[in-house]
């Protein structure tokens, strides 16, 4: 197990370095980022090259990748075109994205599992087929809809909610967009957990659960259930990454200050030390979720070794 | 309303559940002359620096927190002195200024001749990159505090002399009868030794001279500004103060402020404009703000700077139906354009509605004529390039382009070329890489007629992106800068304006009107012409 996460981590560096470096050839690509700081008009071009130096723009691209990628190591991750350092940024950011992922996760998890067991033990009901209906329809409406939809049914017709979350982002002010970033995911989660139930509830091992005379509470819990969940968990493990770094539309909507709205900022501006600095944060959140899945397998599943 | 209210109950509860934060009214809190108004706001571009700062967002906060030596009057935009008890001045070059007597930053240190002076030889240094440095341009020493290229060679401006606790004088480089006008531009307020002593601390808490003071700021954000109840100006903040909080998204503001949450949202989104009258019942203003907007020209590209060129140009001129874009697109938020200034300069600071006359009038059929006797467009095809970032640009510049397919009979004639982001559209104008005519937007710095001609058309000005070159026009401009008389150097800038009608050298599309709604709570909202709220004068009922 011990040599295994090892190994895992070891396979992290060279993803980390060829994702990195993609970014920041991609931004870079994207012309002059200093251009765009005087407005309407053009810099004075004493003040341009004296900012592209102070970014550290004037160096070629390689020199410019190594300095930065020898600067994070060192824990600095630059610094953003209105003078603050990346790393505040992401100490303000991440803390919201990361809570309203966990909000998402959290109905994911409760209400997807929950209705795919439901539908999955009853299939064919009525039960089984309005749900699957229902989330068709969420699969298939963009998720800037159902925002705004809620948005304005919520939060303007009904009063229910703000329709624009504070600064702070408080865990209540979240759950409408929590909610709102899970549907999609939730949908599959439904679907994914209701074949997979489904398909073991024929499996011999619950027969013989059965047999045995198990409570039926057990043999759905301890047996079924935990053995279908593998897939559930591989899709929600790799979902926490693409959560996170695709709260943009949602951060958008709701003006939640999260890394979405970092990021975008960070694109507009052609900030590549926001950008890079972000993603890469990003990429090694969705490495590590993919190892903590491979991982669970072990837990889940007893016949998964590690070595 | 009953199951609403339940509703609301019980999402309450939820939430208490949850985190202990308060359930009901949202927004800011306080009433009357205490009360806080909430401010739909954007993260500032640059970092908040006076001399720093050259974007709506970031001069929302100067505004509040500082006061220079003139203010321009938030409904004429006229310059009157603010600080400045009085600037004289024999030959147009040599200013003497002299600074109020009894003012003081919110820190309680006086201001006085040096907070200028210190304060502008910092913007003017090169070495402190600071975005606005070219406002000092035209103090005597600047090239020396910031050259084109290489070191500078000084570290104040030569230009400047503090005479005495409260004066001090200025040279210029040149000629300028109307410089103390300019004045009124937040790059020339004053600073507090703090500023330079402890800067980071500063901009993480900016102080200044004016009505409010920071009272928190959570960068990219919210800030929250208070009343300063010391404030020795007239125009004392009538609430108790603005909370200032960023929106990714003006649609969301403007949603929050529909559901009641946000007191002020100074840009209404385009997609709403339709139902705004209904949406806020009477709310909402649209008055006119130093904007233009023109199509400029690629003259370092032969094909763009034909012999013929002014007649293909009016005849694009003409073939552009303003009237019917501004109407549909906008929604009367632009108004057509008639000459290159702007409609808040008044007709005594040289607004001319007839300026331009049949020019930019729309007919068909004289647009067809005019650029036929041209030759056609060059190439067959023209691109009006623009960026696809930010604004509502790809609507108009389709119906700019769809008016002249419609006065020429081509489909293609005329077709739109985005580019990605401004940066990089930016990029491409310095780099002198435009195909074709590209959208071109002018906000002005200070209501002077000189500020919308003499940087974008006068020969290698600083925003003269085309390359447009022309001696009349130069020369013009000169004689009206030397101009000691106001009215005789407006009408000196008309006949340079004349030039550029002649030659049409840029067309002008329309005049941008500045645009806000506002809620239940607030009263007596106003907007200025540079288009940013004005904050001080804000009731809360």
């Amino acid at each position: 197990m011990g040599r295994y996460v090892i190994r895992r981590l070891l396979q992290m560096i060279p993803v980390f370095f060829g994702a990195t470096l993609l970014i920041f050839l991609m931004v870079n690509v994207m012309g002059d980022p200093v251009q765009g700081l005087c407005g309407q008009r053009a810099c004075d071009p004493a003040t341009a090259a004296q900012l592209r130096k102070e970014f550290g723009l004037d160096k070629p691209v390689w020199q410019q990748y190594l300095t930065y990628m020898g600067n994070v190591f060192t824990g600095d991750f630059g610094t953003a075109f209105n003078g603050q350092p990346v790393i505040e940024l992401m100490a303000d950011a991440f803390p919201v994205t990361i809570r309203l992922t966990l909000v998402a996760i959290f109905f994911e998890i409760v209400i997807g599992i929950t209705l795919g067991v439901i539908t999955g033990l009853r299939r064919g009901r009525p039960v089984d087929t309005s749900v699957l209906l229902l989330t068709l329809v969420v699969i298939s409406v963009p998720t800037f809809v159902t925002g705004l939809l809620l948005q304005l049914l919520l939060g303007v017709e009904w009063g229910i909610i703000k329709p624009a979350v504070s600064p702070a982002a408080p865990l209540d002010e979240l759950i409408v967009p929590g909610l709102v970033l899970a549907s999609v995911s939730l949908a599959y989660v439904t679907r994914l957990t209701r074949t997979s139930i489904a398909e073991n509830a024929r499996s011999d091992y619950v027969r013989t659960a059965k047999a045995k005379g198990l409570p039926r509470r057990r043999v759905i819990t301890r047996h079924l259930l935990r053995n279908s969940l593998i897939p559930v968990v591989t899709f929600i493990g790799t979902d926490i990454g693409a959560l996170m770094g695709g709260a943009i539309v949602t951060e958008r909507i709701f003006n939640i200050h999260g890394v979405g709205y970092q990021l975008y900022q960070g694109i507009l501006r052609q900030s590549t030390q926001t950008v890079v600095g972000f993603v890469t944060v990003l990429v090694l959140v969705f490495l590590l979720a993919n190892l903590l899945v491979d991982l669970l397998y072990a837990v889940l599943d007893p016949r998964i070794r590690y070595a | 309303m009953r199951g609403a209210r339940h509703a609301t109950w019980a999402a309450c509860a939820m939430a208490a559940a949850l985190t202990a934060t308060a359930c009901g009214g949202g927004g800011a809190s306080g009433s009357g002359v205490d009360g806080v108004v909430s401010a739909s706001w954007g993260d500032p571009q640059n970092p908040l620096e006076p001399a720093n700062t050259n974007e709506v967002q970031g001069g929302k906060v100067l505004d509040m927190v500082f006061r220079g030596l003139k203010r321009y009057d938030p409904k004429t935009g006229e310059a009157k002195d603010m600080l400045a008890e009085k600037i004289d001045t024999s030959d147009s070059v040599n200013f003497a200024i002299t600074v109020k007597d009894g003012w003081t930053f919110s820190n309680g240190e006086k201001v006085t001749a040096r907070s200028f002076v210190d304060a502008w030889n910092y913007g003017a240094d090169l070495r402190n990159n600071q975005r606005n440095a070219y406002f000092f341009g035209y103090i005597d020493g600047y090239t020396a505090l910031h050259p084109d290229s290489g070191d500078p060679t000084a570290t104040t401006l030569s230009g400047l002399k503090i005479t005495g606790e409260r004066t001090f004088t200025v040279k210029l480089s040149q000629k300028f009868s109307t410089w103390p006008d300019t004045l009124g531009y937040a790059a020339f307020a004053p600073l507090p030794r703090a500023f330079f002593d402890d800067h980071a601390g500063w901009l993480a808490k900016p102080v200044g001279n004016g009505p409010y003071t920071v009272d928190a700021y959570a960068r990219g954000s919210q800030m929250s500004l208070r009343r300063w109840d010391g404030y020795p100006g007239s125009d004392k903040a009538l609430n108790g103060g603005v909370d200032l909080v960023v929106y990714t998204d003006n649609n969301t503001a403007y949603t929050n402020l529909l559901a009641g949450n946000l007191d002020l949202v100074d840009d209404v989104p385009a997609a709403q404009l339709k139902n705004v009258k209904t949406d806020l019942e009477g709310r909402y203003i649209n008055t006119p703000a130093g904007i233009i907007q023109t199509l400029a020209f690629p003259y370092y590209d032969k094909a763009w700077n034909a012999p013929d060129g002014a007649k293909l140009r009016t005849g694009l001129s003409r073939a552009i139906n303003r009237q019917q874009i501004t109407d549909t697109i906008f929604q009367k938020t632009r108004t057509p354009a008639k000459d290159w200034t702007s409609p808040v300069l008044g007709t005594e600071g040289g607004f001319q509605d007839t300026l331009c006359g049949a020019s930019c009038e729309y007919d068909p059929a004289a647009a067809k004529k005019l650029i036929d006797e041209a030759g056609g467009i060059p190439g067959g095809q023209m691109k009006i390039t623009y960026n696809a970032d930010t604004g509502s640009h790809k609507d108009w510049v389709d119906a700019v382009c769809n008016s002249i397919n419609n006065a020429l009979g081509e489909d293609q004639a005329c077709v739109g070329n985005p580019i990605g982001t401004f940066a990089d559209f930016r990029g491409q104008i310095t780099q002198s890489k435009m195909p074709g005519p590209f959208r071109a937007g002018w906000q002005m710095d200070y209501p002077l007629i000189q500020n919308f001609l003499q940087p974008l058309y006068y020969t290698n000005a600083s925003s003269n992106d085309g390359k447009w070159s022309n001696k009349d026009f130069d020369r013009l401009v000169d004689r009206a800068n030397a101009e000691s008389d106001t009215a005789k150097a407006v009408a000196l800038f008309q006949q340079a304006e004349e030039v550029l009608r002649d030659q049409m050298a840029a067309i002008p599309l329309w005049y941008q009107n500045g645009s806000a709604g506002y809620s239940h709570r607030i009263s007596n909202v106003a907007l200025n012409p540079f288009s940013v709220p004005v904050y001080n004068e804000i009731k809360v009922a």
